[in-house]
């Protein structure tokens, strides 16, 4: 087989679908201000409400719960702000329950509040990177103010029983707020149905542009403003609309809907014929996250005796593009989080490698891996320190 | 994807080259005898480094090695296994990580910590070499750097105390060695000395 190029690291960022970009080149003309009053201005602001409609119905919301940010980085630091802004005017309730498996967004975020002094609790994993419903029941009280827990892991792919948490965030009176990035586009996403206050999402991870995303509101739910200046998205996300990139996050949400059933089935097809390959394929693997409640493109295994950086740089070399949970990757000492959370043996961490597949990936992707894959772990392996 | 994007690799094509065909790889098929094995680095720190050799007249005259380790890491030893070779055990001896990351053309700044086990487990296999023989080991201080003017202390003594688990924290060895009360100038440098030899020697640095 010839060399091709593979990339599998749709959780890190997709490519965008050409529907998206061909919106975004005709929609070249539109650089009128949206919030100006004029025909330039006017023809803006109608395709920026028209995305919002999209986006809306995609998340089964009003396109009044819809706020335009730069993506899910921003929308998280919104969500955290706004407890912050209810704490520091004297809420009865001052603690915010998260859990240790956050995205970076999250999770530095929580770091710098605890630094500044806000109570806020992590909940564990359980092995397959499951956040316990006891754990989490435990937690609840009436000083709780904000539950925040994401949809799916963008690491080991593992789906929180997001409906289950919410309910018990209102039974107690919290609010609930969902980081739902890896998880749209995906696997159905609920706003309504699972009573969430606040949901982020970016664009770019389900073949949108970059730097655009969402902060969905619930009606009633408390909004503070992150940003300060104009009177953009209520005055909540002050800023000049970046129109074409609405129009792009518009036309991915649009095809998230409509494929989203297929698209579900057929990367879970890729995924399992990936896995059941690999693991026929080379002794002593370990699969990581829930192979039940699993997003259905992303598989994440370890392989004992092989360190991370090492297969992702010789994958890298057959056009083969993965990530890693190993510490060498980033330049820290210490491997992913995620998987240490989840009580992962260390080597077993440095070991890991995700594979993140999409819409545009294909079955002779998956044959490619499974034949490239398996002599590299047998040439790491060889040279190890740790002999078998 | 273009080729060209390809060829702008992570690292050099030296660094690229050893990656893909390490030289000097222990196999077992081989059936390696070694006069002196070193190994240091831990799995918990996603490092780690063995390396034997072969030693007549005071040369070695063959190196193997295993690692658990990155691509720098792969790299920088095999570049090394070949630079040892043929070296006299005190030439062997004063390799230091720059003179392989130089080999190499160069890798990343924060790949930089992963390239410096292959000089040390080098170092270990000749410290067990000349143990085995019997022989007093006078390379050992020879090589020896003082790190903190005011108080004398050499980065051999630290090294030595974090391997023997004597210090666990910068203030144990602080406690311990004084360093950095003099004039303090040499504190930045020695801490992050510290900080490295803890991960070499696959330590923990415990809570203060
Ligand atoms: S050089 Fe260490 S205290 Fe002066």
């Amino acid at each position: 087989m010839n060399r091709r190029s593979v990339y599998m690291d749709n959780n890190a960022t997709t490519q965008m679908a050409p529907e998206v970009w061909q919106a975004m080149v005709a929609a070249k003309d539109l650089y009128g201000n949206a919030s100006s009053m004029h025909g330039f201005g006017r023809v803006a602001a109608h395709a920026v409400s028209k995305a919002r409609e999209q986006v809306a119905t995609l998340l089964d919301c009003a396109p009044e719960a819809i706020y335009f940010t730069s993506g899910a980085t921003e929308s998280n630091n919104m969500v955290f702000n706004i407890a912050r802004t209810l704490i520091d005017e004297g809420s009865r309730r001052n603690r915010i329950v998260t859990t240790k498996i956050e995205h970076p967004a999250t999770i530095e975020t929580v770091k710098y509040l605890k630094g500044l002094g806000y109570k806020i609790d992590e909940l564990s994993v359980d092995a397959t990177g499951l956040v316990d419903l006891g754990e989490v029941k435990a937690a609840m009280g009436d000083d709780v103010l904000l539950v925040s827990v994401m949809t799916g892991n963008n690491e080991t792919g593992t789906i929180q029983p997001v409906r289950e948490i919410s309910e018990l965030a209102h039974g107690c009176g919290a609010l609930m707020h969902t980081d739902a990035t890896q998880a749209i586009g995906k696997i159905p996403v609920d706003f309504k149905g699972w009573h969430i206050d606040y949901l982020s999402l970016s664009a770019h991870k389900f073949y949108g542009p970059k730097g655009i995303g969402v902060l969905a509101c619930a009606k009633g739910a408390p909004l503070f403003p992150l940003l300060h200046g104009g009177h953009q998205e209520g005055g909540y996300r002050p800023g000049t609309y970046n129109n074409q990139a609405i129009v792009g996050l518009g036309v991915a949400a649009e095809l998230a809907r409509r494929n989203l059933g297929d698209e579900q089935q057929r990367l879970w097809q890729m995924r399992e014929a990936l896995r059941k390959g690999l693991v026929a394929a080379i002794p002593d693997v370990v699969v990581n996250g829930n192979n039940e409640h699993c997003l259905p493109g992303t598989l994440n295994m370890s392989f004992p005796r092989a360190e991370g950086e090492s297969i992702l740089l010789y994958l890298d070399l057959e056009g083969i593009a993965v990530s890693t949970g190993s510490a060498c990757a980033t330049g820290s000492l210490k491997p992913s989080y995620v998987l240490l959370a989840g009580g992962l043996d260390v080597e077993l961490a440095h070991g890991s490698i995700r594979f993140s597949l999409g819409r545009y990936n294909t079955m002779d992707d998956v044959t490619y891996v499974v034949e490239k894959l398996p002599p590299i772990i047998e040439r790491i392996r060889m040279m190890s320190t740790r002999q078998q | 994807m273009s080729d060209s994007f390809m060829n702008d690799w992570v690292y050099t094509d030296i660094v690229k080259d050893h990656f893909m065909n390490p030289r000097n790889i222990w196999k077992r098929e081989e059936h390696f005898e070694p006069d002196g094995v070193g190994e240091v680095g831990s799995l918990a720190c996603g490092d780690q480094m063995r390396i034997g050799i072969q030693v007549k007249d005071d040369k070695i005259v063959k190196l193997r090695w295993l690692t658990y380790g990155c691509a720098s890491a792969i790299a920088s030893t095999s570049m090394m296994s070949e630079m040892a070779t043929g070296m006299s055990l005190g030439e062997a001896y004063r390799i230091t990580p720059d003179m392989v990351t130089k080999a190499l053309g160069g890798l990343p700044e924060h790949k930089f910590h992963c390239s410096v086990l292959g000089d040390k487990a080098l170092r270990a296999a000749i410290d067990d070499y000349l143990a085995k023989q019997g022989r007093e080991n006078t390379l050992k201080t020879s090589v020896a750097r003082v790190m903190c003017e005011c108080k004398n202390v050499t980065d051999q003594a630290i090294e030595t105390l974090v391997a023997s688990g004597k210090v666990r924290t910068l203030k144990e060895l602080q406690d311990l060695t004084g360093y950095g009360t003099g004039c303090g100038k040499c504190k930045q440098k020695i801490a992050d000395y510290f900080y490295e030899m803890m991960h070499v020697h696959g330590k923990e640095v415990a809570e203060e």
